[in-house]
């Protein structure tokens, strides 16, 4: 058994990497997959908040390298879960400590006692994203229905073609489907023409994800809301399974009519 | 009055659409490491080349870079100024008779 490397990027930051990461480890964890979600963003670590595990941390990715621990040390186990771990990123402002090489040795170290590694990508094209593509067999790109995101996505999506990481596969990530009805977000359609890539998951904008990073508690752990559904949507999409794009709920008939007749911003008559 | 306009559709194109087809060509852009600045200066050189052998409309020049299924191309459209009145002012060969 050796576990998938799956990185996770995306060019521009702030477009949702690490809520993915989380939820996606905790959905094939769910599922009775062995996972390590590894947060390869050094210097600004926020996977373990995400989880909820930044008080368990003791070593961390930096220190592994470094020889100040063995692997083993350095991964907090998600006590929710049966086999979820995490291997945190280091606050050190120093880059370097981190090579493409170490990413590789360390993931290969731990192909052999799981069956999936995802690794969290820093933002930007820079030695962070070349070190966390590096150790890759798969990439997920994540990208919001916006214009500067899916600028950044495709040169992403260039450049892991270019290292032979290739063909990655796509994220949409807050999605309106108001927004989309209405005309004013571009709508999957938009995006995958665009970008000429496969999709593995749409994910709507879901408020509950806010409340989820502030108690450390991702969505994924419990699927009602719509967010957590896509999320194990894509992961049951990761272990083979072939699920339908579902249709994203919209507002019903008499709340859009409502909407409609009266515009927000305009005054009432 | 804007519940009519609504009713009418009278808003020309969303702006889900206008961020669609700004980023048809930005990407195309990209991808090709081919700026507008670039085109503007292909573009006066071309007019500048051409010009010096045949008499052309500078200000209907128009250089675009497009993306196909196989082949991306740059595309050159160069109005010529062949018409009579150009022939009237160039002379039969296109060569300037008299200024």
């Amino acid at each position: 058994m050796s576990a998938r490397v799956v990185t996770v990027t995306s060019g521009k930051g702030g477009v949702g990497k690490t809520t993915v990461v989380a939820n996606l480890g905790v959905a094939l964890a769910m599922r009775g997959q062995r996972v390590v979600t590894i947060d390869a963003d050094i210097g600004l670590r926020n996977l373990d908040v995400m989880l909820g595990l930044e008080n368990r941390i003791v070593y961390d990715l930096v220190d592994v390298v470094e020889g100040r621990c063995r692997l083993r040390q350095a991964l907090v186990r998600d006590k929710r879960l049966q086999e979820l771990y995490l291997l945190p990123a280091a606050q050190t402002r120093d880059k370097s400590a981190l090579r493409a090489e170490d990413m590789v040795r360390i993931c290969d170290e731990l192909r052999e006692s799981f069956d999936f590694l995802l690794v969290d990508s820093p933002a930007g094209i820079e030695q962070g994203f070349r070190n966390a593509v590096a150790p890759a067999d798969e990439v997920l790109i994540v990208t919001n229905p916006e214009v500067a995101a899916v600028r950044d996505a495709d040169r992403v999506i260039g450049l892991i073609e270019a290292e032979g990481k290739g063909p990655a596969r796509l994220i949409i990530n807050r999605l309106k489907p108001e927004l989309v009805r209405r005309g004013d977000m571009m709508d999957t359609a938009a995006v995958l023409e665009l970008l000429a890539i496969d999709l593995i998951g749409i994910v709507p904008e879901d408020e509950t994800v806010i409340v989820a990073a502030n108690t450390g508690r991702p969505i994924a752990f419990t699927d009602h809301s719509p967010a957590g559904r896509a999320f194990h949507d894509i992961a049951r999409r990761m272990l083979g399974e072939e699920v339908p794009f579902a249709p994203l709920k919209e507002p019903g008939f008499l709340e859009r009519l409502f909407r409609w007749m009266r515009p927000e911003g305009e005054e009432q008559r | 009055m804007k519940l009519l306009n609504r009713l009418l559709h009278r808003q020309g194109p969303r702006s889900g659409e206008i961020a669609r087809e700004r980023l048809r060509l930005v990407l195309a852009h990209d991808r090709a490491h081919i700026s507008p600045g670039l085109l503007e200066v292909l573009k006066d050189e071309i007019i500048a080349v051409i010009s010096r052998h045949v008499p052309i409309d500078p200000e209907g020049v128009q250089v675009t870079y497009t993306e196909g299924p196989r082949v991306n191309r740059l595309v050159a459209d160069i109005p010529l100024r062949t018409g009579r009145r150009a022939r009237r002012e160039y002379g039969p060969l296109g060569l300037l008779d008299a200024e």
